[in-house]
């Protein structure tokens, strides 16, 4: 009796706890789950194959566990008769569980391979509409989009047309973060010195979260932004109203831009100097823009160097060269 | 570095101590208790015994015992960091900052990372193999027993040093790995990396020695007719996990002095710029971290794989399929690390082998977890604390791998790096897998080395509250992941919606503290009322393994006899054997042991001035404590004896001892 009655107040509790959990989730965004573009899809596609696929071991293994606990447990008073104590292997059920597993990861191996090659985030997306560039440079402790084609940026807040596949080519001009919208799908790291890719689409209107996602100092956590995906012609406005604003992006302004901040207030840049990104990019890898001595990142004079890096948009980060 | 040398302290200034409320408070507590604890020994005047009989000790069941109380103390510090970032997170939410800084927050998970794996699951690992492997392996000491403890103090020194600068600057504030160029002096010029970087290469070298000493030990010391595919399965796991000490603490060792020579003589391995590549440093520290995951838990699949075959009262199912998986496991483990970073940007090409390798780790895996429920299969299984936290571990080790292997597939771990959906994956791993061993493992063997039993009620209790602690601590952070929340956050904004999560993580994290308590509890109420389980037979588990065979607590040369072996499971196949009278007619012999010695003490003491100044940048005095190590090592090894010699007609004396003790209690 007095069993049952802890047995049923546990399950009650339970109970209680995954409605509110169910309850909770229902009415909350979960962004992996939910994604708005074509990559999110697919990436989520993965992920809920993948579960999937685990049950045909979870399932066993929990059933097995349970059973095994429950049949053979020491009051059991059939346990005694089944006993077995010798009973320490068996080649033919040893082998199906070598099999067994073999056999699922072998597919799952097919599926990462494919899926490797076809969601690499260095891969152009299949699309008629033309592609857009949009460079990211994450600082400390903000991120700046700069517009190549519009010659405009944004810090904090990045606006592209829908169904448009977007080529985000990211670095960092500060520790390494990592660029993260995960309605839009997954993330890659911005690194100095060397350049990213990731190209992503959102088939819906609407704002999304954007985070860096790996620790870079101080300000870190609230170094976030909004990716908005609008109308070809709400794109247009902004980028007139980006157009209009009184500041300019030059390297003057840039390099007052390295300074740590926490401001994350939107800031619109009417005019950006060409070539910017890039000379961000390989002023790390050029010795004498730097002083190196004692680690201090300062830029130094760039007057004749800034000129011949215009077409520096070569140098992709090492391990991507491949690509 | 010539303003250094000027500066007879180096950077040390009275700045360097703390200023804030909370880290005062955590100063005082940390200062108050080791104060005490001195005060409490010098007034049960037990400093002498100290000494003499544990910190010079050679005997590795006191060593272990050492390591267990280093780890366990450090457990409640790690916990409390664990409490004080669920504090933080479920209360820093839009308008309000909660409790701490960002940068003490982040201090906080550096800290708590660092401790947890350095020197709890390190602590806990190396304490369990001290106290069981001669034992299991029928011999009476390790491979190097002066080594051995040299070892262990330099665990201790690396333990003091983090520990340290929670009172004397400040701790690293990059993450337990300290990814470059965040952890460069450019963007880290406080002296936080500085101690992570020193606490780790001295832990670190003496965990290579032990590494060294366990393996020589299993390969050389085994009791005649013990040949490898008799031994016991943990020595198994053991030798496995000592394979990739031996491989990957090297590349740890490098890789920190790498990273401390960017720091302090400007040089540009890991830069951001000057020709340095941060991302070779993330390579490296991996090609280290990843084996270093298997080197915890292999041990850990040792202690579960004795467990459930003792308390199924069979032989573990599928010993050579074991064998196989384990060394599956140590080759494989070198061929992961990428997919700790398939974000970096590396070609399709890369993350698709690294994903592929990654799962294959799976196979031997879950082969290892197939055998476990066979050996319960057709066993009568006896449900001591042990053998739930075995069942635990099943649970949430096979849903943790779930998680594994689905982030092993590198599109979808684009989606899942650095949220906390993988901060609850390798949690589960790792405490699932790791500490539920170790725990396991500490209420399978306490009697064999302290002579009494401990209490199964409170630990069945603490089992119970780390179970459904963990649940509530970290089902909240797989679905925060899936929301988007990234790890290390001190600060989120409220219209995101995480708050409640954050909160019942809270709650969660507060069961496990509970969970801990009662194990703390479980300790003291076990030692008050140990009359009631003292085990007078050796034997209280109806144990398979040669460790049962000798009587609890184990007498200092552990067996008076060198047991011969026949079998695996030697000493359950003894049992099953007619009483042989002659055995105990054997005649006693001279027993050689290792003496005591201090320089293991000392040398650690040196290692840990030697550390500390160069932190500090005290040059002068680090130049002399590394002398005084090489001082006190050739003196150590040019000196002839280091033995002592325990007469047959002690052992025989002892033995007869314990015989009457046994029968009168």
């Amino acid at each position: 009796m007095n069993k049952k009655v802890k047995f049923s107040f546990i399950g009650l509790v339970c109970l209680a706890v995954l409605l509110t959990a169910a309850w909770y989730l229902h009415r909350t965004n979960l962004p992996v789950l939910e994604p708005k573009g074509q990559v999110g899809h697919q990436e989520l596609d993965l992920i809920i194959f993948g579960s999937v696929l685990s049950l045909v071991v979870i399932v066993p293994v929990f059933m097995l566990l349970f059973t095994f606990a429950w049949r053979y447990r020491e009051g059991n008073p059939r346990a005694k008769e089944r006993y077995r104590p010798e009973l320490d292997h068996s080649i033919a059920t040893e082998t199906i569980w070598w099999l067994i597993p073999s056999a699922l990861i072998l597919v799952l191996s097919i599926v990462t391979w494919n899926s490797s090659h076809q969601l690499d985030p260095y891969r152009p997306l299949a699309s008629s509409a033309k592609q857009m560039n949009i460079q990211v440079i994450a600082l400390d402790w903000r991120w700046l989009f700069i517009y190549p084609e519009q010659h405009v940026a944004s810090m904090n807040f990045v606006q592209f047309p829908q169904n448009t596949p977007v080529d985000f080519t990211i670095t960092s001009d500060a520790p390494m973060n990592s660029f993260w919208i995960p309605q839009l799908g997954g993330q890659i790291y911005a690194m100095p010195g060397m350049t990213t890719q990731l190209h992503l689409i959102a088939s819906h209107l609407g704002e999304f979260n954007g985070y860096s996602a790996n620790i870079s100092g101080k300000g870190f956590a609230d170094m976030t932004f909004v990716a908005k995906s609008s109308t070809p012609g709400g794109f247009n406005n902004w980028v007139r109203t980006v157009r209009q604003s009184h500041q300019k992006l030059s390297e003057e302004t840039y390099n007052k831009l390295l300074q740590p901040s926490e401001d994350h207030s939107v800031i619109y840049y009417s005019n950006v100097q060409n070539g910017l990104f890039d000379a961000e990019v390989m002023k790390y890898m050029v010795p004498g823009l730097m002083t190196g001595t004692d680690n201090q990142l300062r830029i130094t004079q760039r007057t004749s160097a800034s000129s011949h890096q215009s077409h520096s948009s070569t140098y992709k980060s090492m391990p991507g060269m491949s690509t | 570095m010539i303003g250094a040398f000027a500066n007879i302290l180096g950077r040390l200034t009275l700045n360097a101590f703390p200023h804030d409320p909370i880290t005062i408070g955590g100063a005082v507590f940390m200062v108050g208790s080791f104060l005490a604890v001195m005060g409490m020994v010098t007034y049960f005047k037990r400093w002498k015994w100290l000494w003499k009989d544990w910190f010079t000790s050679l005997d590795p069941k006191k060593i272990g015992v050492m390591y267990m109380v280093v780890a366990l103390v450090m457990l409640v510090r790690g916990g409390i960091d664990a409490l004080m970032m669920r504090a933080q997170q479920a209360t820093s939410v839009g308008a309000s900052h909660g409790i701490l800084s960002s940068n003490h927050f982040q201090q906080v998970f550096s800290a708590h990372g660092t401790i947890m794996i350095f020197f709890v699951a390190m602590g806990l690992m190396f304490g369990l193999i001290n106290l069981v492997l001669p034992l299991q392996l029928g011999a009476r000491d390790v491979a190097f027993p002066f080594l051995n403890s040299m070892a262990f103090w330099l665990f201790v020194a690396g333990m003091i040093l983090v520990n340290l600068s929670l009172f004397i600057g400040e701790f690293s504030a990059a993450g337990w790995l300290a990814y470059p160029p965040l952890s460069e002096l450019h963007y880290s010029p406080g002296v936080g990396v500085d101690y992570w970087i020193w606490s780790l290469q001295i832990a670190g070298i003496g965990s290579l020695l032990s590494g060294i000493n366990f393996l020589v030990t299993i390969f050389k010391m085994r009791a005649p007719g013990m040949t490898l595919m008799k031994m016991p399965m943990f020595a198994w796991s053991v030798l496995g996990a000592m394979t990739l000490v031996i491989f990957a603490f090297p590349i740890l060792t490098a890789t920190l002095a790498l990273l401390f020579l960017d720091r302090i003589l400007g040089t540009h391995f890991f830069t951001a710029g000057g020709g340095g590549n941060a991302m070779m440093y993330v390579n490296l520290i991996w090609a280290w971290g990843h084996p270093e995951v298997y080197i915890l838990i292999l041990p850990a699949f040792g202690v579960f794989s004795e467990v459930v075959a003792t308390f199924s009262r069979k032989m573990l199912f599928g010993y050579k399929s074991m064998v196989w998986a384990i060394w599956a496991i140590v080759f494989l483990s070198f061929t992961v690390w990428l997919h700790h970073f398939f974000t970096m940007g590396a070609g399709a090409d890369v993350n698709a082998f690294f994903g592929i390798m990654t799962m294959i780790i799976a196979i031997p895996t879950g082969v290892k977890i197939f055998n476990w429920l066979f050996t319960m299969y057709r066993g009568n299984i006896h449900f001591a604390t042990p053998m739930l936290w075995f069942l635990g571990f099943i649970v949430l080790f096979t849903i943790g791998g779930v998680a594994g292997v689905l982030m092993a597939v590198p599109p979808a771990d684009f989606q899942f790096h650095n949220s906390l959906f993988l901060v609850a994956h390798f949690h589960t791993m790792i405490v699932s897998g790791v500490l539920f061993g170790d725990f396991a493992g500490i209420m399978y063997w306490f009697p064999k080395v302290f002579g009494f039993r401990l209490n199964e009620r409170l630990g069945k209790y603490a089992f119970f509250c780390w179970l459904v602690g963990f649940i509530l601590a970290f089902v909240p952070l797989y679905i925060l992941g899936l929301m988007g929340a990234t790890r290390r956050l001190d600060h989120y904004s409220a219209s995101l919606g995480w708050q409640p999560l954050f909160i019942v993580a809270g709650v969660g994290a507060l069961i496990i503290a509970l969970g801990v308590a009662l194990q703390i509890l479980q300790f003291i109420v076990s030692f008050v009322l140990r009359d009631n389980t003292r085990d007078n037979t050796g034997d209280p588990w109806n144990g398979r393994t040669l460790e049962w065979s000798t009587p609890s607590p184990a007498p200092f040369y552990n067996f008076a006899h060198i047991p011969e072996v026949s079998t695996k499971d030697a000493f359950w196949a003894m049992k099953q054997r007619p009483k042989n009278e002659k055995d105990k007619e054997l005649p006693y012999h001279d027993i050689v042991l290792p003496q005591n010695t201090g320089v293991g003490v000392y040398i650690a003491a040196g290692a840990f001035l030697f550390g500390f100044c160069m932190i500090w940048h005290i040059f002068w005095l680090a130049a002399l404590s590394l002398l005084g190590i090489i001082i006190l090592a050739v003196i150590r090894t040019s000196r002839d004896s280091h033995e002592q010699v325990v007469s047959a007609s002690m052992v025989e004396r002892i033995e007869a001892e314990r015989l009457r003790g046994g029968e009168a209690v």
